[in-house]
């Protein structure tokens, strides 16, 4: 029997607000465990929440961006549950009146457009963090509550998803997403954006839902869809030899790209979820929403295509440029100082992606700027240098600061266009290769690129490529 | 005991010298609390040092606050930075709050002298001060008798002559129902009128810090300085105070004055019917206009009220845990070491109370308990939003019975929830609530009548409850 499986994600994104969601604490705190604390967050008796507008405007972006529809009366609740790092004994999140409803995140599998659904978006607080000892026999688990109430928005879908490579898709497109928002950092294995994934299989042609499995501890897109694969395997395999899948929460593990159940005592929770009497319902106006509205950035698809209309390259390669925010920002400043999006969109795509791929780095730790980057386009574009000796030049300009005019003369990398040299040049080439002259003269033609290369080694690249094309024809037609 | 404005007057005066004043005041403090256990702390240090700045303002001729050296006793779940806030559980007995309450902050830029913290039912859990993890507190006027709760302790300083005002918090009738049965006036503010800020909560959608004080005058003066806009506080709301001296002045000449015929039923004391009536009598004398009422969700007032308050109040708690503060019991792990500090740190009413609401809130039950409860709340709301069209003030008893025995009820929660059968209705209506005394029974105890306006309306409270102190002379 065929199989399909049934995903949904269930994603929280750290928002980027400066103070937490319910305080004035600073979010973004240092590494001193429990200093960036206050009677709220701490839990004490007697401190009271307040809302951090910034952390509603912050989901209201995501709500928006996504073609959701904004709740204009949310209500937070209480999620009850004991445990070290949740000082107040309960999490103040949403329930049955989230902040945002519907909406969906797009993206393209293998050249066709694809859209998963989303149920909601809805606001809530962090928790603090448990540091248990490696060894459970020693020492305590301490807690750092500094994460408590840092902003959180979770991001459900509905079951739509249907293959792994579904999943990564979706989560790259929901990460690029909340980056050029400038809401949350996306960054996966350092838990700001963090992914659980319920995952379960039918019968090809069935339309009633299997039994679902939640998986937990799935730090890196790349791990989600691992981790997704191997679960639909093992219900498959499972089904298959006529067992029953069980509904449990499964933790992954990234070192051996299994699943394996928690324990059962840890997700038998009543929430009690009930309206949190310390807060105010919320009320979103149309006003607040046309102001976030106004103020929102060009999202990933809409600066796709404005790069393919405006520069005129390729939707493959505007894809490629706009997969994070700092690189399409990178391509428009290269654009910008050297007027030739080709080029520039040539250079990105192969010799900087290269680079950064080497080094493991991202875009803004490169050591070539757009401007020095735009500038090397310009030169070429100016006949300055060549395309050949340009690359070694880029090569110099990973390590080396300085101007690029100093690097050309201090290296020699200046051209050579001056026609008495090249003649010079020409006619000992024609001498040293009388065979391959004679072969040329008797219609060989394709041996042109025989002396064009002989010409290059001579000036090493340095021979200005239409100059030397020119002569070299001109004096082997003579 | 003299009015809070008098005493101001001659303190600020000089009439009274601050110092022998507060000697004597806080030794007879010593005394109180070894009398009625009234006090769970005497806090002498920032009392003096209190006293210190005020004579330094005097002798500069500063200007002095509205409460310039009036001496205060703060209910012990209102958090006083670097005191001992015990909510009178022994799980809470070593806590001490790095902050004050905005209340606390408002008393102290006025220039009152905290004098000490007020013996409570543990986390404001009860109506008789039995529930107290430092021992019950006694009425001053029978010390056999329960002070009622669970702002028994304030209650009991002002009744005893310590201070003319004490701050309680008031739930379900904690503020009204032990100035009741001590013979003193209890505000229940609005809901949103005082900041809840360093409150301990025990239900939060209910909670109310309000004054205790020896007369309304007093009562008003010391509402009008906690009163007001908090931002720390999300459900605290904008209002203006009006001017209480001047509403005080006038009389209920006019006044259309609401009797809800469902708290004049079986149950209410023969002795408090009869001085009510007596009280009704000379108020139409007055020229005040009787108008009988209903307000027909009354039945399920007590229901409701304990299935929201203790359902919030099960979520309130799970953060004494022995993690972060207080108690932590002995432990061999994660599970023991929650079960045993909760078992050892919280006394019977406030598990049972936890319990019942952990119950109300499970899964399959919410909406048979809570989410009804939820339902009728509202429905009372709009049933004194409508009786409020007609009157402008509700007049009924504030307790069934004067106070009862020390022991009487506490093997009978459900006997004990029904004192608060008057009580409640405000709290779960939002709506502001005085009670003042009005006499005294065949046993010579205090008897409270209580005075119920709508939302904000504390003004038409201090103007009739004025007259009543004047007529019940
Ligand atoms: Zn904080």
């Amino acid at each position: 029997m065929n199989y399909e499986a049934v995903i949904g994600l269930e994603v929280h994104a750290q928002l980027l607000t400066k103070s937490k969601i319910f305080c004035g604490c600073s979010a973004h705190f240092g590494q001193q465990p429990n200093s960036a604390t206050c009677p709220v967050c701490l839990g004490l008796p007697g401190a009271l929440p307040v809302l951090n507008k910034r952390a509603v405007d912050f989901a209201l972006k995501m709500i928006l961006a996504v073609g959701g529809r904004v709740g204009k009366q949310s209500v937070f609740a209480r999620k009850n549950y004991f445990y070290p790092d949740l000082p107040k004994g309960y999490q103040i999140s949403q329930y049955d009146k989230p902040i945002g409803v519907g909406g969906a995140i797009s993206f393209i599998d293998g050249g066709i457009a694809k859209s998963i659904n989303l149920t909601r978006i809805h606001l809530e607080e962090d928790a603090g963090k448990s540091l248990h000892p490696e060894n459970a026999s020693q020492g305590y688990t301490r807690v750092d509550v500094n994460r408590c109430g840092t902003p959180l928005i979770e991001i459900v879908s509905e079951p739509d998803i249907r293959t792994p490579h579904e999943a990564f898709l979706y989560l790259h497109a929901l990460k690029q997403i909340v980056e050029y928002l400038g809401i949350c950092d996306g960054n996966m294995e350092e838990g700001s954006l963090r992914c659980d994934a319920n995952v379960s299989i039918r019968p090809i042609g069935e339309t009633t839902l299997g039994t679902k499995t939640e998986v937990k501890n799935l730090n890196s897109i790349r791990g989600v869809e691992r981790a997704i694969t191997y679960e639909i395997g093992r219900q498959i395999a499972v089904v298959s030899s006529g067992g029953k899948v069980v509904q449990q929460t499964l933790l992954y593990n990234d070192a051996d790209g299994k699943c394996y159940p928690m324990r059962s005592k840890e997700e038998s929770h009543d929430y009690r979820y009930f309206p949190d009497p310390d807060l105010v319902t919320l009320c979103i106006d149309d006003f607040w929403i046309a102001e976030v509205a106004a103020s929102q950035p060009e999202l990933p698809i809409a600066r796709r295509e404005r790069f393919v209309s405006n520069y005129g390259i390729p939707a493959y390669d505007a894809e490629v440029l706009t997969t994070t925010l700092q690189l399409a920002d990178y391509f428009e400043a290269v654009v910008e100082h050297c007027g030739d999006a080709k080029l520039a969109s040539n250079w990105i795509m192969t010799e900087v992606l290269a680079r950064l791929k080497d080094q493991q780095i991202d875009i803004s730790e490169f050591a070539i700027t757009p401007t020095r980057l735009g500038e090397l386009i310009g030169k070429i574009k100016a006949k300055a240098i060549t395309g050949k000796i340009a690359k070694d030049l880029f090569e110099l300009m990973l390590s080396d600061s300085r101007d690029l005019d100093v690097i050309i003369s201090e290296k020699g990398l200046a051209p050579v266009t001056d026609s008495g040299d090249l003649k010079k040049l020409i006619d000992k080439i024609i001498a040293d290769h009388p065979d391959e002259v004679a072969r040329y003269r008797e219609g060989k033609t394709k041996l042109f690129a025989f002396f064009v290369g002989q010409l290059m080694k001579a000036t090493q690249g340095k021979a200005d490529p239409e100059t030397a094309g020119a002569l070299l024809k001109a004096r082997l037609d003579e | 005991m003299e009015s809070a404005l008098e005493l101001r007057r001659r303190i600020a005066a000089g009439e009274i010298s601050l110092d022998s004043y507060y000697e004597a005041l806080l030794s007879e403090c010593e005394s109180a609390k070894a009398r009625f256990n009234c006090l769970t702390a005497i806090t002498n240090q920032l009392a003096m040092a209190t006293v210190e700045r005020l004579k330094t303002n005097m002798k500069n001729d500063r200007p002095k606050g509205r409460l310039f050296g009036l001496p205060v006793v703060v209910k012990d779940n209102i958090c006083l930075r670097d005191y001992p806030t015990t909510c009178a559980s022994k799980i809470l007995e070593n806590f001490v709050p790095p902050y004050d309450a905005t209340v606390i902050g408002r008393l102290i830029a006025e220039d009152a002298v905290i004098i000490a913290k007020a013996n409570m039912d543990e986390f404001a859990m009860g109506s008789s001060n039995e529930n107290s993890a430092f021992g019950p507190v006694l009425n001053p006027h029978d010390i056999t008798r329960i002070p009622g709760g669970s702002s028994g302790g304030s209650a009991v300083a002002v009744a005893a002559g310590l201070t003319p005002m004490a701050l309680g918090s008031d739930t379900g009738g904690s503020v009204r129902q032990p100035a009741a049965h001590c013979g003193v006036v209890g505000l229940k503010p609005t809901y949103g009128a005082v900041s809840r800020y360093g409150l301990v909560a025990y239900a939060s959608s209910l909670d109310q810090i309000g004054p205790l004080a020896c007369d309304v005058e007093s009562a008003a003066l010391l509402y009008s300085v906690i009163a007001g806009h908090d931002e720390r506080d999300s459900t605290s709301a904008e209002i203006s105070i009006c001017d209480y001296p001047a509403e005080m002045q006038k009389s209920v000449k006019g006044l259309r004055i609401g009797l809800p015929r469902e708290y004049f039923g079986d149950g209410l004391d023969g002795e408090i019917r009869t001085s009510i009536e007596a009280m009704i009598a000379q108020m139409k004398f007055e020229g005040a206009e009787f108008v009988d009422v209903s307000l027909p969700h009354t039945e399920y007032a007590i229901a409701t009220y304990y299935i929201i308050a203790d359902a919030e109040a099960s979520s309130n708690l799970a953060r004494y845990d022995g993690v972060k503060y207080g108690l932590r019991a002995k432990n061999d792990d994660l599970l023991s070491m929650y079960t045993n500090t909760r078992h050892e740190g919280f006394g019977a009413e406030v598990k049972r109370r936890i319990m019942l609401g952990t119950y109300v809130l499970s899964a399959g039950y919410y909406d048979a308990y809570y989410q009804k409860a939820m339902n009728v709340r509202s429905i009372l709301k709009r049933e004194f939003a409508d009786v409020y069209k007609v009157v402008d003030v509700l007049l009924t008893p504030t307790t069934p019975t004067t106070a009862f025995k020390i022991g009487e009820k506490s093997n009978d929660p459900l006997e004990m929830y029904l004192s608060d059968i008057y009580t409640v209705s405000a709290n779960l209506a939002g709506v502001p609530a005085m009670s003042v005394p009005i006499g005294r029974d065949g046993k010579n105890l205090p008897i409270g009548l209580q005075l119920t306006a709508k939302h904000f309306d504390e003004a038409v409270l201090f103007r009739v409850g004025k007259a009543v102190e004047r007529l019940a002379k």
